[in-house]
């Protein structure tokens, strides 16, 4: 370890605010900047920085000087970018199907192309209680298992279970917005499941 | 300023978002205006609503019941 590097490592570990402030302030832009290369949003890269400092802070006692501080802390940022941007690509290739057939739409050449196909529309599912049944839920059941293991974690701790979105987030270590695709995708997958037997 | 135009089905990828209060404020404007016009897609928003619903009322796997024994043993065991 270099003196300075020494140094600056001494004083974190004493819980020096304004070193830790100062270092924050100084290499953040430069994580964001490569965070950013990783994931698709802003606001997710500077999650990731967030993310990295936090690593940094637990870390810091297990820093064994083999490198310069700074290399090992964006060593640390690199992996958490990598980690998030490989779960956003996965969400993103889930994404990019719609969750409606897209056949039950008119052509772009129709008057009024994207709007339903009168024959291919939904139909109104009837009164509630048919909701209720026994063979209904069952089917719903079935629908539910059958999911995609991170459309079904967030739809059955959202809609099964009722915990909110912050929670979920939190639990599976989601943005928000993946948050919601994934829920997205899995209840409109369901409301077809259900519309295959009552539609 | 009128909300843009919508096309079913671009509004049904956009009705999560619309329920979970994600939306910006002109599209929700416009997604309401769609639905204003649009029997078809207050539907397929009722329906949604009603899978929703339903999921409330479901039953979900759970632990073994030997698991539960097992816990439960241990958790006597420590007062024991």
């Amino acid at each position: 370890m270099q003196a300075d590097d020494a140094r600056l490592v001494a004083r974190l570990r004493a819980g020096d605010q304004v070193a830790f402030a100062t270092v924050v302030r100084q290499w953040s832009p430069a994580m964001l900047r490569a965070a950013r290369f990783h994931v698709r949003t802003h606001a997710s890269a500077e999650e990731v920085v967030q993310e990295a400092w936090l690593a940094v802070v637990r870390g810091l006692d297990g820093f064994e000087g083999r490198a310069q501080l700074r290399t090992w802390v964006f060593r640390i940022l690199v992996n958490v970018a990598r980690r998030r941007g490989r779960a956003e690509s996965r969400v993103n290739a889930e994404l990019r199907e719609p969750t409606v057939d897209p056949g039950r739409f008119r052509d772009d050449d129709d008057p009024y192309p994207g709007h339903w196909r009168a024959e291919a529309a939904p139909v109104s599912w009837g009164p509630e209680p048919v909701l209720l049944a026994a063979e209904v839920r069952a089917v719903l059941e079935k629908g539910l298992a059958e999911l995609p293991e991170r459309q079904r974690a967030v739809v059955e701790l959202r809609d099964v279970h009722g915990f909110d979105h912050e929670e979920v987030c939190e639990l599976l270590d989601l943005t928000p917005a993946n948050q919601r695709v994934l829920l997205h995708r899995g209840r409109a997958k369901l409301r077809g499941v259900l519309e295959g037997v009552l539609g | 300023m009128t909300p843009r135009d919508i096309a079913c089905i671009e509004l049904v990828e956009l009705l999560t978002d619309y329920l979970e209060g994600a939306l910006p404020p002109d599209e929700v404007a416009a997604v309401e205006a769609h639905l204003e016009t649009c029997a078809k897609c207050r539907t397929y928003l009722a329906q949604m609503k009603a899978t929703i619903e339903a999921l409330g009322a479901v039953t979900v796997e759970t632990l073994p019941d030997e698991a539960y024994d097992t816990l439960l043993t241990a958790f006597q065991d420590r007062f024991r």
